[in-house]
């Protein structure tokens, strides 16, 4: 028996229906730009708040009747149904390409890509790479979760060492499988880029910081300074083996300890992932000393 | 009895919910629990206990689009029985 004192049951209240009492609303269901709330992923899947998040900068910025997506092949094409904004369907890992066609034709555009990390690093990693070097200026963004989730959670490039995948049961092994790429390393230093980040949707303020960084690669690409990425870790559950509750935490620890979330390059200022990790563990180590 | 002040609340969409409980570690108040019944998929879902204060947390992190957030335009006051008999802070 604990010797905690036990609780009063709480009583709880009616979430129904919106309250009776004066009161302001701060958030809807669904962003505007989605047309309805029902989609078929997974449960605790990370895609939909990186989706989310997309469509209200792209709606915050007022360009939402201006916006050309388009999208790859992975599981949030299940949303291409439902976005609220111009679409086009690209074949696996080719959305930069046809991206780089719809912003030559229609110049005054916001073009995006959506892809994951199946569909960008193993299916077309020339086709961003040389979108990004040729400097064109759309918008990449890649939804990371390491694993091929649509086809049924197999090892893809970015997958990190000893990470469990229906094709790495026992986990990464660089020597058998390979070492993982990080894409976003590949394109922040190339000529073309002028900005490249790596957010995260692992908990509510990560989703905040991957707001400002998808607002700040628009408003790149409106300026026309040249080609913006931005790739999100994204949690996949069902694919790496771990109960819903423990996605974002295996997210931040695992994929997260390799892909370091932060900017990579904002106009002329680059940092490497390398440089990211090694200052998140000086500001780690700053926080357990005592202070003085 | 004690009070518990709620500067906000949600409306919960209980039947989208897939029971993920991504929301419950979210909630920076710690007022969203896991109920024991199960909604018409076979899944469990949030529920409001008092003391929300309206940040849109469970919004940001809910994957199937389920919170709606309102901040109250004056903050309201929750019965929430004997708290106080627990050596807690009374109020």
């Amino acid at each position: 028996m604990s010797d905690r004192p036990v609780l009063p049951e709480l009583p709880t209240l009616p979430t129904d229906a919106p309250p009776s009492e004066p009161a302001r609303q701060l958030g809807h269901f669904r962003p505007r730009l989605l047309l309805h709330e029902d989609h078929d992923l997974c449960p605790g899947c990370g895609e939909p708040l990186a989706i989310r998040t997309l469509l209200e900068v792209i709606d915050e910025m007022g360009e939402a009747e201006n916006t050309i997506g388009v999208v790859g092949i992975g599981c949030y094409t299940a949303f291409t149904s439902t976005m609220d904004v111009d679409l086009v369907q690209a074949l696996h890992g080719r959305a930069p390409s046809v991206a780089t066609g719809a912003k030559r034709m229609r110049p005054e555009t916001i073009v995006f890509t959506l892809q994951g990390d199946g569909d960008m690093v193993n299916e077309g990693l020339q086709e961003v790479l040389h979108t990004a070097a040729r400097g064109e200026s759309v918008t990449c963004v890649m939804l990371n979760n390491g694993v091929f989730g649509e086809t049924g959670g197999h090892m893809t490039a970015t997958t990190v060492l000893g990470q469990r995948t229906k094709n790495s049961l026992e986990g990464r092994d660089a020597g058998y499988h390979g070492y993982p790429i990080l894409i976003a390393d590949l394109l922040a230093p190339l000529g073309g880029t002028a900005y490249a980040a790596r957010g995260s949707v692992h908990d509510a303020p990560a989703v905040g910081r991957t707001k400002n960084m998808l607002r700040r690669a628009l408003e790149t690409q409106r300026r026309g300074d040249g080609f913006s990425f931005v790739e999100i870790l994204t949690m996949c559950p069902t694919g790496w083996f771990v109960p819903t509750a423990e996605g974002p935490g295996y997210l931040n620890s695992v994929l997260g300890a390799v892909h370091a979330t932060g900017e990579l390059r904002n106009a002329e200022r680059l940092v490497t992932t390398a440089e990211l990790l090694q200052a998140a563990k000086d500001d780690a180590g700053r926080r357990e000393e005592p202070l003085s | 009895m004690s009070t518990v002040e709620a500067r906000g609340t949600i409306t919960i969409a209980v039947e989208r919910c897939k029971g993920c409980e991504l929301c419950i570690p979210a909630c920076p108040p710690r007022v969203l629990r896991m109920s024991a019944d199960h909604n018409e998929t076979g899944y469990a879902y949030p529920e409001l206990l008092p003391g929300c204060t309206g940040c849109g947390a469970c919004l940001l992190v809910c994957p199937d689009f389920c919170f709606e957030v309102y901040q109250y335009e004056t903050p309201i006051l929750h019965e929430v029985g004997a708290i106080g008999d627990l050596g807690g802070p009374e109020s």
